[in-house]
């Protein structure tokens, strides 16, 4: 059903500054569709910082980025809203609200754009937190449950209207090895059933060789891109060895770096 | 795009045969679906001990077939029946699967309350005694900090204090201004009205002189200042609390009383007599433009006001401002550091900062004027 070749997201000529600090420049690369999408690079490189631009929470200083074909940075609050529903997103901290309940959490988007009744709703709500093992914790506030649990509930939301496009900001962050794992599982597996197209910000490259198709490397020092393609491929082949330096530190018995 | 109606049949069998559940229809946004509460009943009667799917003729879909199909799912479960998942498209399988991989959870933990046990006055009761307590907990611990700062051992930054100044003191002031400019006015047509009748409007310089430097100066300027400095010492503190930066600060082995509250209060214990003086120049000042409006000249007024100026007026002004101050610093000063952790919480600090303190101010003024009167000052 779904096209191979289509393109979901392009960026073009790229540049994200605050003021006169440029953070990222020329950055020029396509997400396409079913990909998992990962932005890579050391601490402090921009990679959230492109995460929020292509979510339009940050304006770029220069280029766009296409959603589909159709310019998301010029495109009006309005037609932007209508894209974003498309979109199931996950924050650094899970974005929950802290003042509703999970069942409340995953039923507003519910409410605001299906016109599902309130009992469909509540069926779809209990689904949506099966799918992420949180079945039965509909009553609880996001201060009652675990961190972990709290990172699933949020892809519990993000996935609500049964998003064309995932964007998840350090979806494993925080959690111990075996959860980050699980987590990553479950998106991919999850993204295989709905077939959506992922794009993550993770430096945990044991998940990052497990599930990525795709990705970019963004450098803190030349403050560009400086390769893009399948993760185990540019730790294997990149031209860069910054990069393939990057991706094989911390797995096991790559490429053992000289001695210090 | 032609849009079938969704349905469901099932066609039972006698145990031993698969029952079988017939999905049709596409089950999208836009379409009344069925419930899976009309399935139910069904389900429960059936002596079949498997149920199989039927899907030749299921079109488009969306989550709410998968809702249902849990429910159904569920449902089997429990009533020992095998469910044969098989025939639906191989994502709709793999969603069912990941959805029940995890058994659910029941929640356990307090029973449920009853109506009579909410408005339930000894519980009511005890929670305020609590609350009384820890009140005078907090502020047996500020004492106890002030006294370490005055020993030379106490952790206080004089950075942050200067801080606090600034922001309680001269980024006060526009609101100080209007505020009080404006009750030295309101006292004078309330005196003049009241005055004029005996023909003794010039009185309206002492009355007014007065009751700014008595009462009304300090306490709009108080009031203003809860809303204003007392809230955000509580916001400040609860998003600290929130970010674990207070967990921080014990850790380190500093105490959050010394090193967060002492600084707020000191900085408000000097800000406030300073910012009543100012205001209560600027409510006689409001004083003097209203009467000047009533024929009384600026320089009658100000003789009058001259004679009703008195130490005793200021002096029990300021030691109101101190005591206010005071008790602003630390209402706001507890609400923030006893904060919960969560956004609503922060929130809710914020609000029971202001509350708590006009409370205070209320009571504590009510106290001061009757010890005034009883001393005869």
């Amino acid at each position: 059903m779904t096209d191979d070749t289509a393109v979901d997201i392009e960026v073009r000529d790229l540049t994200m500054a605050f003021g006169a600090n440029v953070v990222q420049r020329d950055l020029n690369f396509d997400i396409k569709r079913g990909d998992i999408f990962v932005i890579i690079g050391g601490s402090g490189c921009g990679k959230s910082t492109l995460l929020k631009h292509m979510l339009g929470l940050i304006e770029p200083a220069r280029g766009e980025i296409l959603y589909r074909g159709e310019s998301f940075t010029r495109a009006t609050n309005a037609e932007r809203d209508v894209m974003r529903r498309r979109w199931g997103i996950t924050y650094q901290s899970g974005g929950l609200f802290g003042a509703m309940t999970l069942a409340q959490n995953i039923s507003l988007p519910l409410q605001l754009y299906t016109d599902y009744t309130a009992a469909e709703i509540r069926d779809v709500v209990d689904y949506k937190l099966s799918l992420v093992g949180l079945g039965g914790f509909e009553g609880y506030f996001p201060a009652e449950i675990s961190g972990g649990m709290e990172k699933r509930a949020a892809l519990a939301r993000a996935i609500a209207l049964d998003p064309d496009i995932l964007f998840f900001d350090e979806p494993s962050a925080g959690l111990d090895p075996i959860s980050s794992r699980l987590l990553d599982e479950l998106i991919a597996q999850l993204k295989e059933s709905i077939g959506a197209t992922v794009v993550m910000v993770s430096h945990e490259l044991a998940s990052i060789f497990e599930i990525a198709t795709n990705s970019v490397y963004l450098d803190a020092d030349s403050h560009t891109m400086l390769d893009y393609g399948d993760p185990r491929m540019l730790r294997d082949h990149s031209e860069q060895p910054i990069v393939r330096q990057f991706l094989s530190r911390s797995t096991e018995h790559q490429e053992e770096p000289a001695n210090e | 795009m032609k849009v079938d109606s969704p349905r469901f049949e099932l066609h039972d069998a006698d145990s031993g045969e698969p029952a079988i559940l017939e999905l049709s229809g596409d089950w999208v946004q836009g379409q009344t679906l069925p419930r899976f509460a009309m399935l139910r009943p069904q389900l429960t009667d059936t002596r079949a001990t498997q149920l199989s799917l039927d899907t030749d003729n299921l079109g488009e879909w969306d989550s709410r077939l998968m809702a249902f199909l849990l429910q159904c799912r569920n449902c089997c479960d429990q009533q020992d029946i095998k469910f044969d998942a098989s025939a639906l498209p191989d994502s709709a399988q793999r969603l069912l699967h990941i959805a029940t991989t995890v058994p659910r959870h029941q929640r356990q933990g307090e029973p449920p309350r009853h109506w009579w046990q909410i408005g339930n006055p000894l519980a009511l009761l005890r929670k305020t005694g609590r609350n009384v307590v820890q009140s005078v907990a907090f502020f047996g611990a500020v004492c106890i900090a002030l006294g370490r700062l005055l020993g030379g051992r106490a952790n206080t930054r004089f950075v942050d204090f200067w801080h606090f100044c600034y922001q309680t003191g001269p980024n006060a002031f526009a609101i100080i201004s209007l505020t009080s400019l404006l009750v030295g006015m309101i006292l004078a047509y309330l005196g003049a009205a009241q005055l004029q009748q005996f023909g003794a409007e010039i009185y309206v310089a002492d009355l007014v002189v007065i009751g700014v430097l008595r009462e009304m100066g300090v306490l709009m300027t108080a009031v203003v200042i809860a809303g204003r400095t007392g809230a955000a010492y509580a916001a400040q503190l609860g998003t600290m609390q929130a970010n674990e930066e207070i967990d921080a600060i014990i850790t380190m082995g500093i105490s959050p009383i010394e090193f967060l509250v002492t600084p707020r209060i000191l900085a408000l214990l000097v800000m406030m007599p300073l910012l009543t003086i100012y205001a209560n120049l600027l409510g006689i000042l409001g004083g003097a433009l209203v009467s000047a409006g009533m024929g009384i000249s600026m320089l009658q007024y100000a003789g009058h006001a001259s004679d009703a100026v008195s130490l005793t007026h200021i002096g029990i002004g300021l030691t109101k401002s101190v005591v206010f101050g005071a008790l602003i610093a630390i209402a706001g000063c507890r609400a923030g550091i006893q904060s919960g952790r969560d956004s609503a919480a922060v929130g809710q600090a914020a609000t029971q900062a202001v509350v708590t303190s006009l409370i205070y101010l209320i009571v504590a003024d009510a106290a001061i004027n009757i010890l005034c009167q009883q001393l005869d000052i």
